[in-house]
């Protein structure tokens, strides 16, 4: 059944599909909507969850870590300056394997302070042992909360997955959604039934002091169980896609990259639009492609490169929604050290931040730009779109 | 209501941990934790407690133990306790936060706990300073005291504000129980222990708990410095429930506090106008405890010969 929906109701809706058992919550732009939704849910009798007013973003994250220690589905969603301050948090929950599922509604990190779509904040948290992955549009949202818990509980990862959607342009923007069944989803996800909790019938201690003949084993761990997540996103992608007739591609999606000479990777509802570009192009006779980046945590790098190589790809163009105030962006930097040892040029391409609208034109730049750098042309390595002036 | 006979045998905090010789926390622990039985989940955020409790892959808990980070308490018990309540188990969700993260660092998640009113049982170990960082001040530490952070120099000479009103902070939330602590009066101590452990919605315990190495003090002592501070009123004994309060051990005539100050090296070094800016402090708190309504404040400190019912019980136990 198609519903008109905005993200955040879709998110809030994957929820509750997924029968989650507690939900702390605080409010934050914009992110808001979502824990109001599961509080109507909650209040009227749809969901039977222990909804949590807690008091910052910090106490959520903590209350959140606490339950799930304690055996329970846990959600909650964030955004920008509230997944900043559960940033410690976030570093205690990975390494504790705990599978909370968190959207995060993608916003500037101030200051400047600021409101709408950029992915500064969620790309601080890129070291955390979190999943992350970034969604395009509203029915994405809804079906990446549900593989997310599947993924997250799933014995060979048990991590904390955030599923990111762009602020405004999908959180507050009604788009048709395809809404599941109670059914459908109680037969895809079964009950959260982890090994070992807080249990006064089995007492186990979570979270011991760990002195250094110890704790680098469980570095490796986590760090294993992030590599592992790679087949199951793909496993699950597959099972999703075949149970509910959508494929999302898994770690990567690519569009018309069969024959492609250049190609740009986007992440979000940036894609959509690069999509529409690629068509105007290919038109024109243009042999460009498209890759979009789904997963950031884990980082595809192997699956970039096959994508790269089978299409013999003569340049490549990277969006970045976020920089690193070292030159680029955090995704250029990432695809040039996934690519290391090809020789192509790789050029990086800052929009949207601070929540910009990303224009066809400006995507047509960037597909001219690694057009040029394709051909040898002198290009700049890091290209700042649609910015007022220049800047040394 | 429990005696101390009754108290079970086994130590679900068990012999082996890392606390030092005389440790108030560790003591406070064991006792509460035999209160509080087999079917109960604790958190404990950053503190010795951490360390001394559970440093793998040793550890000294026999019932769940949970730990992430210092400022939490509050918020955890919150997600522990919905967890069991979704899940129909019936367990009682503990807390043991030192004072740094329960007047400071923690005060916030704490209030938010306490503000919802959730069936949990927060306690704080007050040892008046950030103790496993190595003596560092904190809103509980009391006026002269030296920390590392109040040293005694030239110019400053230890802490120059008076230990923070938690009590006072907490009742204000309008919970059903917040009772105040010491190992010294045992019985006192598990009586609270029980009581709130039967309570629903939020219960808080404050627990007095002297750091051996942070105060400076001769590890034999523990117990003797908790009961000479309830009786110099440096430290009170009292229970709010549901808004009335209580005094549950009144001592006799006032001690001067300088005698409580001179068994502990971090006051050694106070003023004499140091100790009698205390002493007026400690004055005031006792007329608000202990005052009968409508009579005039007193601030009457027994004279020394009065003393000897403690030192002398000391005495016997330990020799001249």
């Amino acid at each position: 059944m198609k519903n008109l929906i905005t993200a955040d109701h879709a998110v809030a809706i994957g929820a509750k599909l997924c029968r989650v058992e507690v939900v702390p919550a605080f409010p934050i732009t914009p992110q808001t909507l979502i824990i109001e939704h599961i509080a109507d849910f909650v209040n009227d009798g749809e969901l039977d969850a222990k909804f949590l007013t807690m008091e910052s973003e910090h106490s959520v994250m903590s209350a959140a870590a606490a339950a799930s220690a304690a055996g329970a589905r846990v959600f909650t969603a964030t955004s920008s300056q509230g997944l900043a301050f559960m940033h410690e948090m976030l570093y205690a929950t990975a390494p504790l394997r705990l599978p909370i599922v968190m959207p995060n509604a993608s916003r500037t990190l101030g200051g400047p302070p600021g409101i709408w779509c950029e992915y500064n904040d969620s790309m601080g948290a890129r070291d955390s042992g979190w999943l992350q992955l970034y969604v395009e549009d509203n029915q994405e949202a809804l079906d990446m909360v549900i593989q997310s818990f599947r993924i997250a509980e799933d014995k060979r990862v048990l991590l904390p997955v955030m599923p990111c959607l762009d602020g405004f342009v999908l959180t507050h923007t009604v788009e048709p959604v395809d809404v599941p069944q109670q059914e459908e989803i109680d037969s895809f996800l079964p009950p959260y039934e982890p090994d070992i909790i807080l249990d006064p019938d089995r007492p186990a201690m979570i979270g011991t002091f760990m002195p250094a003949e110890y704790i680098m084993e469980l570095r490796r761990q986590t760090a294993g169980a992030v590599e592992s997540s790679k087949e199951v996103i793909q496993e699950i992608n597959s099972e999703f896609a075949k149970r509910f007739g959508r494929d999302y591609g898994g770690l990567i999606d690519t569009y018309r990259m069969d024959d492609a000479d250049i190609a740009l990777i986007t992440m979000g509802t940036v894609t959509s639009t690069s999509r529409e570009v690629v068509d105007e192009l290919r038109q024109k006779g243009e042999k460009v492609g498209l890759i979009k980046l789904r997963f950031f945590r884990p980082f595809p790098s192997l699956e970039l490169k096959k994508a790269v190589s089978k299409s013999k790809l003569s340049a490549l163009g990277v969006f970045d929604r976020s920089i690193s105030y070292h030159g680029g962006g955090q995704v250029y930097n990432e695809v040039r050290s996934a690519l290391f040892g090809m020789t192509i040029p790789v050029i990086d391409h800052l929009a949207g931040l601070g929540g910009r609208d990303v224009t066809e034109e400006q995507i047509m730049k960037m597909f001219e730009l690694t057009r040029k750098a394709a051909k040898g042309e002198k290009v700049n390595e890091i290209n700042w779109h649609d910015t007022r002036g220049e800047t040394v | 209501m429990i005696t101390i006979k009754e108290l079970p045998d086994e130590n679900l905090f068990t012999a082996g941990h890392t606390a030092c010789p005389g440790c108030g926390v560790a003591m406070s622990i064991r006792n509460a934790i035999r209160v509080l039985g087999k079917d109960t989940a604790v958190y404990v955020p950053a503190s010795c407690g951490v360390v001394f409790g559970t440093t793998f892959p040793y550890g000294a808990w026999k019932v769940p133990f949970f730990h992430t980070a210092f400022e939490n308490t509050g918020a955890c018990l919150t997600g522990m306790q919905a967890a069991f309540e979704k899940k129909g188990k019936k367990v009682t969700v503990a807390g043991f936060a030192g004072d740094g993260g329960t007047y400071d660092i923690g005060l916030q998640s704490m209030s938010g706990a306490a503000e919802r009113n959730d069936d949990v049982l927060y306690i704080c170990l007050d040892n008046e300073a950030y103790m496993n960082t190595g003596i560092q001040r904190s809103g509980g530490t009391p006026f002269g005291a030296w920390t590392t952070t109040t040293p005694v120099g030239k110019h400053i000479q230890g802490n120059r504000r008076f230990k923070k009103n938690l009590g006072d902070i907490v009742v204000a939330h309008e919970i059903p129980y917040y009772a105040t602590l010491s190992i010294g009066q045992p019985l006192d101590f598990i009586r609270k222990v029980e009581k709130a452990k039967n309570i629903r919605g939020f219960r808080f315990l404050h627990m007095f708990t002297p750091c051996i190495p942070g105060w400076k003090m001769d590890p034999a002592r523990t117990v003797e410095v908790t009961k000479r501070a309830v009786e110099s009123g440096m430290w009170t004994l009292y229970e709010v429930e549901n808004g009335e309060k209580r005094i549950t051990y009144k001592p006799g005539k006032m001690k001067s506090v300088k005698d409580y100050l001179m068994m502990q090296g971090r006051f050694r070094h106070m003023s004499e106008e140091d100790i009698n800016t205390l002493q007026m402090w400690v004055c005031k708190k006792w007329n608000l405890h202990y005052k009968e309504k409508g009579s005039p404040d007193v601030c009457e400190i027994a004279p020394p010969d009065e003393h000897h019912a403690v030192t002398e019980e000391h005495r016997e136990m330990h020799g001249p």
